[in-house]
């Protein structure tokens, strides 16, 4: 399982703009990198990045390469009423994870 | 005789192949990105803020945060960030959903050499902007 590190605000107030940030701990090997033996080490990357609140889409990001190792994103999501939000990264290799948080709106 | 000249040739063409570089991104193949990210529309200067370190010590992360000022959020479809060197134009893009807010972006990248950045945001009426920023790199990424 991927580590992650995930800061939402426990309680917001209806209409407020909550910044979201978002870290995974994932090497994003770029696949460009030569091993110690000369050859091109495989891509590894995490290319999809989504959040969803209440099912309803926060953002959609595709990454790339050039992303560091660890990516990390940060957005902002307009908050109108409690629920769950969705983080969800795929990548190579069928790299696949995913977590929750809940938020309470005030 | 012809067999050792035929092996000559053929270590001449496998060094051939090791020694050639790894493909770049160059200018063209940027603006080629970008004209699939924007559907061929103009570019426009303007709205949109590339905030990066001038000048980066070490290209290995790279803070930047994207933003568009003086457009209502709603109407703020893409965000997309180009580089002009690195192995592969393309570095991130954010597609916002119904449930975006205001349209500022962070994230960490990797930057090959000293290059131009251009940050491009597509709005809803179709209209593409642009923001370029030129960044000295000192320690390069790991990328070759």
């Amino acid at each position: 399982m991927a580590r992650t590190l995930i800061t939402v605000p426990s309680s917001v107030r209806r209409g407020e703009t909550i910044v979201l940030r978002v870290l995974l701990q994932h090497p994003m090997e770029s696949g460009f990198r030569v091993g110690a033996d000369g050859q091109l080490l495989p891509r590894d990357i995490v290319r999809r990045f989504s959040c969803s609140w209440n099912g309803e889409r926060v953002v959609a990001v595709e990454l790339f390469p050039a992303i560091a190792a660890n990516p990390y994103l940060e957005f902002s999501a307009l908050a109108l009423d409690s629920g769950t939000l969705v983080f969800a990264w795929e990548g190579d290799h069928g790299f696949q994870h995913r977590e929750q948080r809940a938020i309470t709106v005030t | 005789m012809t067999a050792s000249l035929k092996r000559r040739d053929a270590l001449a063409a496998v060094a051939g192949l090791v020694l050639l570089p790894p493909a770049r991104a160059t200018p063209e193949a940027m603006a080629a990105a970008i004209r699939g990210f924007t559907g061929g529309a103009p570019l426009r200067e303007g709205k949109v803020q590339l905030e990066v370190a001038t000048l980066v010590d070490n290209g290995n992360t790279v803070p930047v945060t994207i933003s568009v000022a003086g457009v209502p959020p709603g109407e703020v479809a893409a965000i997309a960030l180009f580089n002009e060197r690195n192995p592969q134009s393309e570095v991130v893009r954010f597609d916002f959903g119904p449930r975006a807010a205001a349209r500022t972006v962070s994230t960490r990248i990797r930057l090959a050499t000293s290059q131009q950045l251009v940050a491009v945001a597509r709005l809803a009426d179709g209209s593409c902007w642009a923001h370029r920023v030129e960044v000295v790199v000192t320690l390069a990424a790991c990328i070759e």
